[in-house]
């Protein structure tokens, strides 16, 4: 039988982004797959929001090519790329600040072509923060605030959404409903992509991992695999002692 | 050959002074981010400032160029600073706009007022001293000019790399924070970019006011010195030193040789507005040139809650009330106030055009007078001089089209560069057009006619303008319903953050376009009505500035909702009545009236209706009660 070839929803291929002599991202591969949670983590100024802005395209890469569901998209702009499907959250909040939350998320039913039978009050009770739907969203507390977003993103009925911090400003119960909602989406066929800080629910649910250091891959693989790789302890967990090695 | 070195002479001398003005609104922005557009309306004040001192004072030159440059400007770039400046650093492009308008009308109203019209003129520096090169006779002050452009250029070039405060000020602008790191306070900063930019406009003024022989120091021309200004920035792309004083060199270049050499190829009306027109070209291929700046997620939230929208209901029982009271005042009107009251609700409907665009979706557009003046002349001529409804309808299509085709090269680009290609816009077309005998002949104005509806007439001037109130209320109900509608969620959401925008799929400049374009319509059908009052379209009635007023009265009253609309459209044309009862004085009162009123904005949003709204908000620390950190808190933006 002949081996099934899986295109993936997502394809960054040796991307790299430089400000000012600084790299920021260094020939970064890393790919998405329908149906996944895949995780990209790293210590701060890694490159994680980089190189999100760099698949959303609103950051121009200096080489490289992003490839959506096998598709080049690395010449297209933000909106093109988002009608073949690709949504995101943005770590410092991107909300319609003057708008109330369920028209937030209206303003992304009313931009897709085919209306489907999702609502805006649907939507705000998926991700569990329908009770605040008329409230002005610039007035809502960060957590809620990033749910709408979140709400917003799924809008589009995206095929890969891409998240950046959502869990922040949210309790631990708030963000164990998230990462069963992540789990979910991934379980309607979409590909997800997560960086978060937050190292519990990453190693929870997310199928893959990709770690960035410096703008630079330094690791990929099962959460089992990274909890383990030496390097990954070094750059991102830092304090942790590696058990190999004596004592000074 | 001696033509065309005298030309180029002539053509690098004002690229010197363009290059001055040029460098000063660069330094100012970059530091502060925010794009002053009154940097020649202080170059001006800074030229009469001198020519107060030397010529009706009799000062010594000298003394008088240490006053003004290292006193008065500084002072001044304080003043203006700590007043209300300040506020804006971080501000939307929309506020730090008006803003700056204001002080540009502030200062022009105060010129007016000190200076009364008269032909004034500066000397040049060793006037009757000249050199001669390759037969090409160059006064002292000429080679003045250019040596003082060369020493800013390297002087500022040292100072921003070596000196500490002036290290500090380009740090600003590659990384705040890390300014902050470094321990320079960013005001400080800021501070320094006021002064330097005040003080480098102060001299651009003073030296190329003895060059202006024709028009003697003239309080316009001056101001409008900003751009040439911007216009060469654009070339450095609002950033870079060197690349804007190549601009400004090349922009002198143009001028001169187009001066010198387009008379005997295009219609000679318009040589004589050349130094007007090249600048305006010269932007708008600079703008198609710069390459476009992607969008950038900002992580800003828009804080202040808007305004509340009316519902249909809502809207048609104010409209009724309002008609009613437009009727009543007709009882109570004299002739000339019908007069202008008709035409401020005219320009009411401008005003709306104004809420879409900039007050929904964020587009600051300084030219919507010009949309006026063009859908009034196409009325003219499609009904030659009288009225009819093809020629309304033909009017708006041509204001749509012009519209969508001046925000074209810009909506690539910020907000900045948009209010910067409309202000340009206004003044090629006011120059190019409006003011030009070969369109409009002699004594600057084309008939027109009212319109009417079959059975009601509206050739008496009080039925006109029940006729205007009613389409006022007409329009505003339909800005409304579009406010109300799916697009106008769109707009907000557009001006609220691009970047999200763009990440659900619909195209930002698209939607600009559109909503330009629309604005323009509207302005368009504002014109016809204006213009049909007084049976004719007045040159005068559209210049730039009076734009620039209407943008700033509305804003002084609620750019976000249809009531400021009204009352600032009222304002545009009522405020000149009352100024024209005063005394001397009162030529000035219009901008500084506006430029007061938006010196108050600076903390009011809202506008002056938005105020009983902020009271109602007000939290006080630990009295209020205590909620989760807000989205703004946690950001820290
Ligand atoms: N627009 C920009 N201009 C200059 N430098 C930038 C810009 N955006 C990011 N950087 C730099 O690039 C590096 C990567 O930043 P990035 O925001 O992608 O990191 P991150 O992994 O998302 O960090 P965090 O976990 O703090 O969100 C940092 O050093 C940052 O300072
Ligand atoms: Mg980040």
């Amino acid at each position: 039988m002949p081996e099934m070839v899986e295109t993936s929803a997502l394809e960054v291929r040796g991307v790299s982004v430089t400000f000012g002599g600084i790299a920021a991202l260094q020939g970064v591969n890393l790919d998405v797959r329908p149906g996944e949670v895949t995780g990209l983590i790293g210590p701060n100024g890694a490159g994680k929001t980089t190189l999100f802005n760099v698949i959303s395209g609103l950051q121009r890469p200096d080489s490289g090519e992003v490839l959506l569901d096998g598709r080049d998209v690395t010449k297209l702009g933000t909106n093109r790329r988002a009608r073949l499907g690709l949504a995101r959250t943005f770590q410092r909040l991107e909300l319609f600040g003057s708008l109330s939350a369920r028209d937030n998320v209206q303003v992304g039913l009313d931009a897709r072509r085919d209306k489907g039978d999702l609502t805006a009050q649907g939507l705000l009770h998926r991700v569990g923060v329908s009770a605040d739907a008329d409230r002005q969203v610039s007035t809502l507390p960060t957590g809620e605030a990033r749910l709408v977003e979140l709400a917003r993103a799924l809008a589009i009925d995206p095929k890969l959404i891409l998240l950046d911090e959502p869990c922040s400003g949210l309790d631990d119960n708030e963000t164990h409903l998230l990462g069963n909602l992540l789990r979910e989406l991934a379980d309607e066929g979409r590909g997800v992509l997560l960086v978060e800080h937050d190292m519990s629910i990453v190693l929870t649910i997310c199928d893959r991992i990709f770690v960035l250091d410096f703008g630079e891959l330094i690791a990929s693989g099962t959460p089992a695999e990274i909890r383990r790789d030496p390097r990954v302890q070094a750059a991102y967990l830092g304090t942790a002692p590696d058990p190999s090695e004596p004592e000074a | 050959m001696t033509t065309f070195l005298t030309f180029t002479v002539i053509g690098i001398v004002s690229g010197a002074v363009y290059a001055i003005v040029a460098t000063g609104l660069v330094v100012t922005y970059t530091t502060t981010g925010v794009f002053n557009f009154a940097h020649g309306a202080v170059a001006m004040f800074a030229a009469f400032s001198y020519w107060q001192m030397t010529q009706s004072w009799g000062w010594n030159s000298l003394l008088a160029l240490v006053v003004v440059l290292f006193i008065e400007a500084p002072l001044l770039a304080l003043f203006v600073e700590e007043t209300y400046m300040r506020r804006l650093y971080g501000a939307t492009v929309v506020r730090s706009l008006m803003v700056s308008l204001g002080l540009l009308l502030i200062l022009v109203g105060l010129a007016q007022a000190i200076w009364p019209a008269e032909q004034r003129s500066l000397p040049e520096f060793f006037a009757g001293h000249t050199v001669s090169l390759f037969n090409v006779v160059i006064t002292y002050h000429q080679v003045i000019v250019v040596i003082v452009a060369i020493l800013i250029a390297i002087g500022l070039r040292i100072y921003l790399r070596q000196v500490r405060s002036g290290i500090a000020m380009r740090a600003v602008v590659d990384d705040p924070d890390l300014l902050a790191m470094a321990g320079a306070s960013p005001r400080r900063v800021a501070r320094s970019g006021w002064i330097l930019g005040f003080f480098l406009a102060a001299l651009a003024g003073i030296l190329i006011s003895p060059e202006l022989q024709v028009q003697g120091l003239d309080i316009n021309f001056l101001t409008l010195l900003v751009v040439n200004g911007y216009a060469a920035a654009i070339v450095g792309r609002l950033r870079n030193l060197p690349w804007t004083f190549a601009g400004g060199i090349a922009l002198g270049l143009a001028e001169a040789y187009a001066t010198g050499y387009l008379p005997g190829h295009i219609p000679v009306n318009l040589v004589s507005e050349i130094s007007v027109l090249t600048p305006v070209v010269f932007l708008f291929v600079a703008l198609l040139v710069v390459p476009s700046s992607r969008l950038r997620a900002v992580g800003r939230l828009t804080v202040a809650t808007p305004p509340r929208v009316a519902s249909l209901v809502e809207s048609i029982r104010g409209s009724v009330l309002f008609v009613a009271i437009a009727v009543g005042a007709t009882f109570v009107l004299g002739g000339s106030m019908i007069g202008s009251v008709t035409q401020g609700l005219a320009l009411g409907i401008v005003a709306l055009s104004l809420i879409l665009v900039t007050g929904y979706a964020g587009q600051v557009s300084l030219c919507q007078l010009t949309f006026m003046g063009i859908g009034a002349f196409v009325m003219s001529k499609v009904a030659s001089g009288g009225a009819s409804w093809w020629g309304l309808i033909i009017g708006v299509l041509v204001c749509a089209a012009v519209g969508a085709i001046v925000s074209l090269p810009a909506l690539r680009l910020q907000g900045l560069y948009l209010a910067l290609a409309t202000l340009a816009f206004a003044q090629a077309a006011y120059y190019g057009f409006f003011s030009n005998i070969s369109f409009i002949p002699q004594g600057g104005a084309v008939p027109v006619g009212r319109l009417s509806i079959p059975g009601i007439s509206t050739s008496g001037d009080k039925a006109y303008m029940v006729f205007v109130a009613v389409a006022f209320v007409l329009c505003a109900i339909g800005v409304l319903a579009i406010r109300r509608s799916v697009w106008g969620r769109r707009l907000v959401a557009l001006n609220d953050s691009p970047a999200a925008f763009a990440t659900l799929g619909m195209s930002p400049q698209l939607s600009k376009m559109l909503v330009f374009a629309a604005s323009a319509a509207l302005a368009g059908i504002g014109g016809v009505l204006y213009a049909g009052q007084p049976l004719a379209l007045n040159a005068n009635d559209v210049q730039m500035f009076a734009s620039l007023e209407l943008v700033l009265f509305v804003t002084i009253f609620g750019i976000r909702t249809v009531t400021g609309a009204a009352l600032g459209g009222l304002a545009a044309a009522l405020l000149p009545l009352a100024s024209s009862h005063l005394p001397w004085w009162g030529t000035g009162l219009t901008g500084v009236a506006a430029g007061v009123g938006i010196s108050l904005m600076a903390n009011v949003p809202d506008g002056v209706l938005g105020v009983p709204w902020l009271v109602r908000n007000v939290r006080i620390p630990g009295i209020s009660p205590r909620r989760a950190p807000s989205i703004e808190a946690v950001q820290g933006a």
